[in-house]
């Protein structure tokens, strides 16, 4: 029973190749739009969220500072009421860290005569310290200190696009409901084509007496097939793009300040369920209209 | 003689009239089937015949008058049960009504797998009913590629292997040479008499005249004759009115 559902679903999807080739593109497009948006919110969302386990700061100093400069530091960092910890980490633990988390190019790091960075100071602030302004001149404070080379935080640019990021917000949504909506027409309108193809088929195995239900599951078996497989290719062309981006801009960010991270498995798996229901949803729709008649 | 065939009615139409736009297609049709009968219904290219068949499985809606099929009444029968209805029926259309873009098996198969059969009996029940039929090496083509008698004999199958309470034959042998018709009539004869009901529509005066049964003559949408056995009776001459 289960199996001739599946024969005739996937005999659909064989004799409209083209149809369905064009729409799985074009629900894996959506996709890739929708999800590309929601990634980019995953990810300013959680940098926005660790704000509120208080900023990370990285202090860089500049090369071969006295030891008792230092400890003078380190004691400044320590009587600052905006600061909730503070922890030296020496160039050598740092480069130790960017080995391990680029092992694959070793070969970057064996001709390399002496360790090409900075000692620096991870401060974290107390959760409480938020205002970008404040957070900003507190930074310029500590930068004005000439043993100090440079401070860093992920939030510095994102603080100064807030506004931009909330557009992008907007926008983005209004894109994902646009696309998911496109997605749902196409998928409307193929099955409504190939229904129209099979209808005196219909007809015929109406007349023998096979209910709706039979006629119409491998129609929503179509719609699933079609919206998991749109959702599969879309999320793997974004998880390419993804690459491209996090192994050239990404690099910049790797000693941990900012990291891009793609979606987890159980999101992936969301999205590609989300997909499916688009399928189910747009076969639902034509369904409902054509079998009526 | 009416009197025990009202009784085991398996059929039943009272007072049915049907009206398509602009055509009075059939007018107050009164009319009980008998169980395991064999009825021909007669009459001339547009006189009903098709109609009257169609409204038995719902193929239309009656305009006027009631329909009870084997206790089903059709007027009050909801949507989802009219698949029900329809299984009660094996019908042979007059256009055959075969799957082009469907082997012969999957044409025949479907009926069964409509009904939810398992597999494995599917492919059995199938390979026998075509055996009956004499098409057995034919289970693999498509219906495009049969003549006109090879697909009436798979509409044949089609229509019995859901062993139907009751047969419907349009015109059977409409298109078919003497042989070719003979073949179909034994093979629906040999249904019937295995406790089938039979019902022929044809303008062909020599399949009544092969077998017997109850012969009702339609014209023009009217029920104008209604003999039983002409066979004994030769004097009854359908077409002359
Ligand atoms: N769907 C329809 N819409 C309108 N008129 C119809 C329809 N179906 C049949 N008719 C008309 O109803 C009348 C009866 O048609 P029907 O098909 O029942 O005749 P029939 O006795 O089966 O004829 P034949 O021997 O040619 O098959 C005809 O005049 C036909 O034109
Ligand atoms: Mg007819």
């Amino acid at each position: 029973m289960m199996v001739s559902y599946y024969k005739r679903a996937l005999q659909d999807l064989l004799d409209h190749r083209y149809l369905n080739a064009v729409t799985i593109i074009t629900i894996a497009l959506s996709i890739l739009i929708a999800s590309a948006f929601v990634l980019f919110f995953v990810n300013a969302n959680e940098i926005i969220g660790s704000w509120k386990e208080g900023i990370r700061m990285m202090v860089y100093l500049k090369p071969s500072v006295p030891e008792t400069v230092l400890s003078e530091l380190k004691q400044q960092f320590q009587d600052m009421q905006t600061v909730q910890s503070s922890k030296f980490i020496p160039k050598e633990d740092a480069l130790a860290n960017l080995r391990s988390q680029m092992r694959r190019q070793t070969s970057v790091f064996e001709n390399l005569r002496e360790n090409p960075l900075p000692d620096a100071f991870e401060i974290r602030l107390i959760p409480s310290y938020q205002n970008v302004e404040k957070i900003e001149s507190f930074a310029k404070k500590i930068e004005s200190n000439p043993a100090v080379a440079e401070v860093e935080y992920g939030q510095r640019w994102l603080g100064q696009f807030s506004n931009v990021i909330n557009l992008f917000r907007l926008a983005g949504y209004a894109l994902v409901g646009l696309f998911c909506l496109a997605a749902l027409f196409i998928v409307a309108n193929t099955s409504r084509l190939i229904l129209y193809s099979r209808q005196d088929e219909i007809e015929v195995m109406r007349l023998v007496g096979a209910t709706d239900g039979f006629i119409k599951a491998p129609f929503y078996i179509q719609g699933l097939i079609q919206g998991a497989l749109g959702g599969i290719v879309g999320l793997i062309a974004l998880f390419i793009v993804y690459s491209l981006i996090s192994s050239n801009v990404g690099q910049g960010f790797a000693d941990g300040i900012l990291r891009i991270r793609f979606f987890s498995p159980q999101l992936s798996i969301g999205i590609v369920f989300s997909s499916m229901l688009v399928g189910w949803i747009g076969c639902f729709l034509s369904l409902k209209q054509f079998l009526k008649s | 003689m009416t009197e025990p065939r009202e009784k085991d009615a398996i059929i039943r139409i009272f007072r049915v009239h049907k009206r398509y736009p602009g055509k009075h297609a059939l007018v107050d049709i009164t009319l009980d089937i008998s169980r395991n009968d064999i009825l021909f219904i007669n009459g001339p290219s547009g006189a009903g015949k098709t109609t009257l068949l169609k409204l038995l499985y719902l193929g239309e809606p009656v305009s006027d008058g009631q329909i009870l099929v084997d206790g089903m009444n059709l007027s009050r029968i909801p949507k989802k049960r009219i698949p029900f209805l329809r299984r009660k029926f094996g019908i042979i259309f007059q256009d055959y009504k075969l799957i082009p873009t469907k082997s012969v098996f999957e044409n025949i198969a479907l009926v069964l797998e409509a009904s939810g059969k398992k597999r494995r009996l599917i492919r059995k029940k199938v390979k026998s009913v075509l055996r009956t039929v004499g098409m057995e090496e034919r289970i693999d083509s498509f219906p495009p590629s049969l003549s006109g008698g090879e697909q009436q004999r798979v509409a044949v199958a089609r229509a019995v292997i859901g062993d139907p309470k009751i047969i419907i034959a349009d015109e059977p042998t409409g298109n078919l040479d003497v042989e070719s018709a003979g073949i179909i009539l034994d093979l629906l004869t040999a249904f019937h008499s295995r406790g089938t009901t039979l019902l022929i529509a044809t303008h062909d005066k020599d399949l009544v005249r092969k077998t017997g049964g109850r012969v009702i003559h339609l014209k023009e949408g009217r029920l104008i004759m209604d003999v039983t056995n002409p066979l004994r009776t030769e004097a009854v001459n359908p077409t002359k009115n």
